[in-house]
């Protein structure tokens, strides 16, 4: 990173030696200190200092209590449901996410503008808002015949529901980035539509895809409110991690809810690591300096 | 040979393409020259397969194009702004036509060795576009259309981004270029120097009609119409006629004298001016003057030696002729 300090052996003799002072008042890079810790303390205060205190709560029991305690069978099978419910709705949500994306960026159709907007919905309503709009239509009294509540399918429709807008958002502005001529080039190169999106589209595109992959798995994984009325809470069949959880807290089992947590957590931060480190890589190749 | 029977486009109320005929011959660098909307840029997409007409054909080399997708009609395209595949290094970009081709990876390797070594860009197959400059990117779009051996190479304003020193140098270096691999080309530019300069025919454009094709001299010496005139080079109004500023001779009158004019023939224009302005200009000396009674300006270009010798100075009174024959281009024109 060049900064403006920096003493050029290119910069011309004779220039005012009032640089350095100057330099210091318009330097974009640095920080106030003053700055620096009240972004400290408020992340601190936010995240830090409360995942200390979970990570100290879930070991109140030895580590041994930690083990027994996400080694449980019940543990286990609600954990590992939780993790395949959100890969799947991520998997999903990569795929159709950039097909919408794909949609609302290089097509034109009428009501476009009301499409890019219901996008968002899902987000901006209260989870358990979801979770009625989906039983409404989905559940026991279901207008059209479709029952999913007490389902697994049901727990995916209401994860798909809450992470809809992660990857279209994240594709779209890549998307209305990209140059449409490097496709025309390929295709006057003798490249046909399938291939000049996965060899010219696919490469430029596969960070974003991912990273809103990522986030819609970090938040399916964590979800509680969309999924409590339609999932129906069943132990081994629907309950997901967030309601295992809480059913520890309302049993007392303090560090029991705390421990889960911890692995929940973990995995979180485990996916969004990976694929911020692998698309930072294809970032690098592609602007390599 | 490209032909081009009777292209029409229309972009809604807009009319990019009118009617437009247009032989382009093998192995000639043809320049598509026009203003900014007179259908230049969409007459080569339209080549390429990028733009479909509304009517009118297109042939490539004897075979009716019209309907084939730009895939399949043996067309090598360059962008003004490179469209360079960025993820990828040169030797994948320079290569990608080759390996759609399903070439032997080997051969290709070596094809896009060759091509770089031919457009300067030796030594860089393993940059990525991102390192290269706009100029290398350009060579690199060029060598990259070159490497599927294409009938017809489209041009469009290939050098419009780049700067002046490197679009002079990249101009001289298609012309070589195109001497060595006599590829027929087809560039679309704005700058008449451009055309006149690089192109061996001249296809003027203007309001998608095609105004005139002809060679360079041709066209700028025997200009079809006052809008072909003016594009390709620098007109001076004299009275109701548009002449090359070179072409006006001054003679200084003395303080006093009245002219007598000879020749009233239709054959030679003939207006009496003041010189309000002289400006040296290296190798030429261009006069302003306005013309007496009208108060019309207008700008005569002479030689230095021609300037030494009339020595004008500001207020002289000239006057000022200029011949109306095959030599000399001339136009009438009654809007002013």
């Amino acid at each position: 990173m060049a900064l403006p300090t920096r003493t050029t052996p290119r910069a011309p003799a004779g220039r005012p030696t009032s640089r350095r002072p100057a330099a210091r008042h318009f330097r974009l890079g640095g920080i106030d200190p003053a700055t620096l810790g009240v972004v400290v303390l408020w992340v601190s205060v936010l995240v830090a200092l409360p995942i200390a205190a979970l990570l100290a709560l879930s070991l109140s029991g030895g580590p041994q209590g930690f083990l027994a305690a996400v080694t449980r069978p019940s543990a286990l099978t609600t954990l590992g449901l939780t993790v395949a419910l959100a890969a799947a709705v991520s998997l999903v949500n990569a795929v159709m996410g950039t097909v919408i994306a794909w949609v609302l960026v290089r097509d034109d159709f009428r009501g476009k503008q009301v499409l890019d907007a219901l996008i968002d919905i899902p987000f901006a309503l209260p989870t358990i808002v979801a979770s009625i709009v989906l039983l409404s239509l989905y559940g026991p009294d279901s207008p059209i015949g479709v029952h999913l509540a007490g389902l697994r399918a049901g727990v995916m429709l209401a994860l798909a529901f809450v992470t809809l807008p992660f990857v279209v958002r994240a594709v779209q502005p890549v998307l209305r980035e990209l140059d449409t001529e490097a496709e025309q080039a390929a295709a006057s190169l003798g490249a046909h539509g399938w291939t000049i999106f996965r060899r010219i589209v696919w490469p430029v595109l596969m960070p974003a895809v991912a990273s809103g992959t990522g986030l819609s798995f970090a938040r399916a994984i964590g979800e509680f409110g969309s999924v409590v009325l339609i999932g129906g809470n069943l132990p081994g069949r629907t309950q997901v991690a967030s309601q295992y959880i809480q059913q520890l807290i309302e049993a007392g089992d303090q560090a029991g809810a705390a421990a889960v947590s911890v692995v929940l957590l973990a995995i979180s931060f485990l996916v969004l690591t990976t694929l911020r480190v692998t698309s930072s890589r294809m970032q690098q190749r592609e602007e390599a300096a | 040979m490209i032909t081009v029977t009777d292209a029409t486009k229309d972009w809604g109320d807009f009319r990019a393409l009118d009617g437009v005929s247009l032989d382009v011959p093998s192995g000639s660098l043809t320049a598509l020259l026009g203003p900014s909307g007179s259908g230049k840029s969409t007459l080569l997409r339209a080549i390429a397969g990028l733009e479909t007409l509304d009517s009118g054909r297109i042939e490539i080399g004897g075979v009716d194009v019209t309907d084939v997708p730009p895939q399949r009609r043996g067309i090598g395209f360059v962008f003004q702004h490179y469209a360079a595949f960025r993820h990828m290094t040169v030797r994948d970009n320079v290569g990608f036509g080759l390996s759609i081709r399903k070439v032997a990876k080997p051969t290709i390797h070596s094809r896009v060795d060759e091509l770089l070594e031919l457009v300067g860009l030796g030594g860089l197959q393993d940059r990525y576009p991102a390192q290269l400059s706009g100029g290398q990117r350009q060579r690199m779009a060029l060598a990259r259309a070159l490497a599927i051996q294409p009938e017809v190479m489209l041009l469009d304003e290939p050098f419009g981004a780049l700067d002046a020193k490197v679009r002079a140098e990249l101009r001289d270096w298609l012309r070589h270029l195109h001497d060595e691999v006599h590829v027929t080309t087809i560039l679309v530019t704005h700058d008449q120097e451009e055309a006149l300069d690089v192109a061996d025919h001249i296809a003027v454009l203007n309001h998608g009609r095609l105004e005139q094709v002809g060679n360079p001299t041709d066209l700028y010496d025997h200009p079809a119409n006052s809008f072909v005139m003016g594009f390709l080079g620098s007109v001076s109004r004299l009275g109701h006629t548009l002449v090359r500023p070179q072409h006006i001779e001054l003679r200084k009158l003395a303080p006093g004298e009245e002219p007598v004019v000879t020749d009233w023939s239709a054959a030679k224009i003939t207006e009496r001016a003041v010189v309000e302005r002289v400006t040296h200009l290296g190798f030429e000396t261009r006069v302003e003057l306005v013309t007496l009674p009208s108060g019309d300006r207008f700008t005569a270009a002479l030689t230095r030696k021609n300037a030494n010798e009339l020595d004008l100075a500001v207020g002289d009174s000239v006057l000022a002729t200029a011949d109306r024959d095959t030599e000399h281009a001339t136009f009438d024109d009654w809007s002013i």
